[in-house]
C-alpha cells in the first residue's frame, strides 16, 4: 500500500470528479426533456408516432453507450456536409459529443420510466379532474405530470446512479473526468489498487449522496 | 457493402468472429457472475451480521463504481496480482494473463453483483409456507433446495436475470479498452484502417441490437417454460 500516492492523487481526482458531476448534471437536465418528450409520444394513439418513440428507446437501450459515443464523436465528423453547418462548432468538441450521447441515452431510459409512470396513474384521478371542469391541458400539466414525476422517483434515482457510472466512458474520448484521471495515474505509477480505492471511494460517496437525496425527495413527496 | 465482404477484401469475416467473441465473453462472464451469486446470495440471507456486511460491501461497491474503473483495476492489477502469487511459489518470470480471462473476470464480478441482488430478491419473495411445507414433507436440505426452492426462485428470477444478461452483454463492449478483439475493438480497427468510422460503429450498433433482440426472444421462451402452472 502506497499511502503517499493515495494522499497525493486525492486532490487531482477530486477536481476531476467536478468534471464528472458537470457531465452528469448537464446530460441529466437535457435527458429529462428528451425523456418527457418521447414519453408523451409513446402515449400518443397514432401508431407511427408511437412506433417511432418505441424504436428510439429500443435502439438506445439495446446498444452499449460506448458505441453511441463513438458514433457521435468519430462517426459524425465523417459527414462532409455536417462540417459546414453551425452544428460542427458543437460536434468537434469531445465534451459536447459525450454530453449529446449521454443525454440521448439517459433520455431513452427516462422515457421508459415516465411512460410506465403515466400508465400507472389511476383513470379515476383524470376523471375527477374532468368532472371538475378542468381542461385537458391543465389536467395533463397540473395533475398527470406531477403524479408521474413522484411515481418515477425511485426508478429515476437508479437511472441517475447508472448515468453517473456511464459518464466514466467520457474518458474514452479524451475527456479527463474522474475515470480518465484515475487511468492516467494508474498507467504512470502502476499502482492500480491504491488509485482504485481513492477513485472508487469518490464514486461511492457520490452514489451515497444521490441515493439519500432521492430517498429524501421520495419521503417529502409521498402521498401519505 | 463491399466493406463487409468475407475474405481479404472486406471486414465481414473479422466482424463475424468478433461477434462470436462478444457472445463467448458475455456467456463466460454471466457464468462467473452466477458463481459469485452462488457464494454471496447465501451470505446476504444469512443471519450473521459479519457475513451480511461482506456481501453488502461487495454488491454496494460494484454497483456504485463505474464498470470501466473495475476493468482498469483488473487490466493493470491482474498481472501484478498473479505474479505476486506466483512469486510466493518461487516463479519469478513475467506472466501475461490473457485479455479474455481478465475481461470475462472483470465483467463477471460486475454481473455477479447484479445477479446476487436478483437471487436475493427472488428467494425472499417465496412464500414462507413453501419452506414450512417442505419441512413437513420431511425433505432433507438438498431436496428442499433443489426440488422446492430453486424451481420457484428461477421462475421469479428469470425476468430480472434477462436484464442482467443485457447489462452484461453491453458491458463487454468496455473490454475493448484492454485489446480483446470483440465487436467494439474490431470496429475500431476497421474504422481506423478504412477511415469510415460512421459505417463501422453503426454496424457495431446493429450487431449489438441483433444480439439483444435474439437473446430476448430466447429468454422469453425460458420464461414461458418456467412459469408453467401459473
Amino acid at each position: 500500500m502506497d499511502l503517499e500516492l493515495m494522499i497525493n492523487s486525492f486532490p487531482k481526482l477530486l477536481s476531476a470528479a467536478v468534471i464528472t458531476l458537470k457531465l452528469l448534471s448537464v446530460s441529466l437536465i437535457i435527458g429529462i426533456f428528451i425523456g418527457l418528450f418521447f414519453a408523451i409520444l409513446r402515449l400518443n394513439k397514432n401508431i407511427f408516432i408511437n412506433k417511432f418513440a418505441y424504436a428510439y428507446s429500443y435502439v438506445f437501450r439495446g446498444t452499449p453507450l460506448l458505441v453511441q459515443i463513438f458514433i457521435i464523436y468519430f462517426g459524425l465528423g465523417q459527414i462532409e456536409y455536417l462540417r459546414l453547418t453551425v452544428l460542427w462548432v458543437v460536434l468537434k468538441e469531445p465534451y459536447w459529443c459525450a454530453i449529446i450521447a449521454f443525454a440521448l441515452n439517459t433520455g431513452a431510459y427516462t422515457s421508459e420510466i415516465l411512460r410506465s409512470a403515466f400508465q400507472t396513474i389511476k383513470p379515476g384521478i383524470i376523471e375527477a379532474g374532468k368532472s371538475l371542469g378542468i381542461s385537458n391541458k391543465v389536467i395533463f400539466y397540473k395533475i398527470q405530470i406531477p403524479i408521474a414525476i413522484r411515481q418515477s422517483l425511485p426508478a429515476y434515482g437508479n437511472e441517475i446512479i447508472l448515468m453517473m457510472k456511464g459518464t466514466s466512458l467520457a474518458s474514452t474520448v479524451t475527456i479527463m473526468d474522474l475515470t480518465g484521471v484515475a487511468k492516467y495515474i494508474i498507467s504512470t505509477t502502476f499502482k492500480p489498487i491504491e488509485v482504485f480505492i481513492v477513485a472508487g471511494g469518490i464514486y461511492l460517496f457520490m452514489t451515497f449522496i444521490i441515493h439519500n437525496v432521492i430517498k429524501f425527495l421520495e419521503k417529502k413527496y409521498s402521498f401519505n | 457493402m463491399e466493406l463487409l465482404a468475407f475474405g481479404d477484401t472486406g471486414w465481414g469475416d473479422e466482424l463475424f468472429y468478433a461477434t462470436l467473441m462478444t457472445i463467448a465473453v458475455s456467456i463466460t462472464a454471466m457464468f462467473i457472475g452466477f458463481l459469485f451469486a452462488l457464494i454471496f446470495t447465501p451470505l446476504k440471507l444469512s443471519k450473521n451480521k459479519f457475513l451480511n456486511f461482506i456481501a453488502n460491501s461487495y454488491t454496494t461497491i460494484i454497483r456504485g463504481v463505474p464498470e470501466l474503473l473495475v476493468i482498469y483495476l483488473f487490466f493493470f492489477g491482474g498481472t501484478g496480482a498473479v505474479m505476486f502469487v506466483a512469486s510466493i511459489f518461487g516463479y519469478n518470470e513475467y506472466i501475461e494473463i490473457n485479455a479474455f480471462i481478465t475481461g470475462a473476470f472483470a465483467i463477471g464480478i460486475i454481473s455477479g453483483a447484479y445477479s446476487t441482488e436478483v437471487f436475493r430478491g427472488a428467494i425472499q419473495s417465496i412464500d414462507k409456507g413453501q419452506f414450512e411445507a417442505a419441512n413437513v414433507l420431511g425433505l432433507n436440505k438438498f431436496g428442499k433446495f433443489f426440488k422446492i426452492i430453486l424451481p420457484q426462485t428461477l421462475r421469479l428470477a428469470i425476468p430480472n436475470l434477462s436484464n442482467v444478461w443485457q447489462i452484461t452483454l453491453k458491458d463487454t463492449s468496455l473490454i475493448s479498452v484492454t485489446g480483446l478483439v470483440e465487436i467494439m475493438r474490431q470496429s475500431y480497427i476497421a474504422a481506423g484502417s478504412t477511415r469510415d468510422p460512421l459505417f463501422f460503429y453503426s454496424f457495431a450498433a446493429v450487431l449489438y441490437l441483433l444480439l439483444t433482440f435474439v437473446s430476448m426472444k430466447l429468454i422469453n421462451r425460458l420464461e414461458v417454460k418456467y412459469s408453467r402452472g401459473y
